[in-house]
């Protein structure tokens, strides 16, 4: 079998899962990160605390990608603003852009996420950009620069699957761009079936942070997704639409 | 001078690598704004602050979303 390698910002990766960080113990990071497989993990930036207080850093296995989010962004120019500072704490020039204004649900600004992309793309930015699943959205992203699309399957953090599922299709039918399903993504199942679809990447953190047991379910996400994206290469068996068909010959030999 | 939202009483003449010491930020880990711009690393030691400044430090945290 060719070696099945996930290009995303000009780098290779082998892994299609992309783990968050947040909402457990930073002393879980390893385990998950390992158990998942993950070679990329988002991050957020925040005031930093003083008094030498456990720092992520101290956490994440080398050669992990980081992806910072600007998750607190309101409007393109706080993300810029964001996406500046991580780039300044050091880390490559990825970043993952998210720009919220509704505090219910938490939904993407599209509109201000176009204009971060932008900005950020013309400053060298790679730009990951969490949107809500639109065509239109999604194709000014591209003309943007962006180095992927990442549309929500359902409200972050709320682990209620694929709500979005036929436009997240339409976006893996229309556009060139690695399609990263993020958000909302709930159990190993669901990023099995977005894998299975044709997405390129699947990011999780809630459904593994709010886990039994956290490793243990990285694991689980990770064997999804490397079987969805299997099945995915494989190109799935059709369907009938009625009636059913034999999969073993039905020579009556009893009655011949 | 205001640090991350708390008002400060530092003396002037305070460079931004000295302040970092005296509030237990950690230089490596951390980026900092001064007045919405940001300070690159290699001025740490030049700048020095006024009592009408605005300070962010920030440094990375565990986040996936929000």
């Amino acid at each position: 079998m060719k070696q099945d390698v996930f290009m995303l910002g000009g780098q290779e990766f082998q892994s299609r899962f992309i783990l968050g960080s947040g909402k457990y113990n930073v002393e879980l990071i390893q385990a998950a990160v390992e158990n998942a497989g993950a070679q990329i993990i988002t991050l957020a930036v925040r005031r930093a605390n003083s008094m030498g207080e456990g720092n992520i850093m101290d956490f994440i296995p080398e050669g992990v990608t980081l992806l910072p989010n600007t998750s607190g962004a309101r409007n393109a120019e706080e993300a810029v603003r964001i996406a500046r500072l991580s780039r300044e704490l050091g880390c490559g020039n990825f970043v993952k852009v998210e720009i919220m204004r509704d505090s219910k649900y938490l939904l993407p600004d599209n509109q201000e996420t176009v204009k971060a992309a932008d900005l950020l793309t013309k400053e060298g930015f790679v730009v990951l950009p969490y949107m809500y699943p639109d065509l239109n959205t999604a194709r000014d992203l591209v003309n943007a620069g962006a180095a992927a699309v990442m549309p929500l399957a359902a409200p972050i953090g709320s682990n209620k699957g694929l709500a979005t599922r036929e436009f997240i299709k339409i976006l893996i039918d229309e556009i060139e761009l690695p399609v990263i399903v993020d958000a909302g993504i709930g159990r190993p199942s669901q990023a099995c079936e977005v894998m299975e679809m044709g997405a390129a990447a699947v990011m999780a953190n809630t459904a593994i942070a709010t886990a039994g047991n956290i490793p243990q379910m990285a694991s689980a996400f990770r064997k999804a997704i490397e079987a969805g994206r299997e099945a995915y290469l494989s190109g799935l068996g059709r369907v009938r639409e009625s009636g059913g068909e034999a999969s073993s010959p039905l020579t009556g030999f009893l009655r011949d | 001078m205001k640090i991350n939202g708390v008002q400060k009483e530092y003396s002037e003449g305070l460079t931004v690598s000295e302040m970092l010491i005296k509030e237990g930020f950690q230089k490596e880990r951390v980026a900092v704004e001064l007045n919405e711009e940001i300070v690159p690393k290699d001025d740490y030691e030049t700048i020095v602050l006024r009592a009408a400044d605005v300070v962010e430090v920030v440094s990375f945290m565990g986040g996936g979303s929000k």
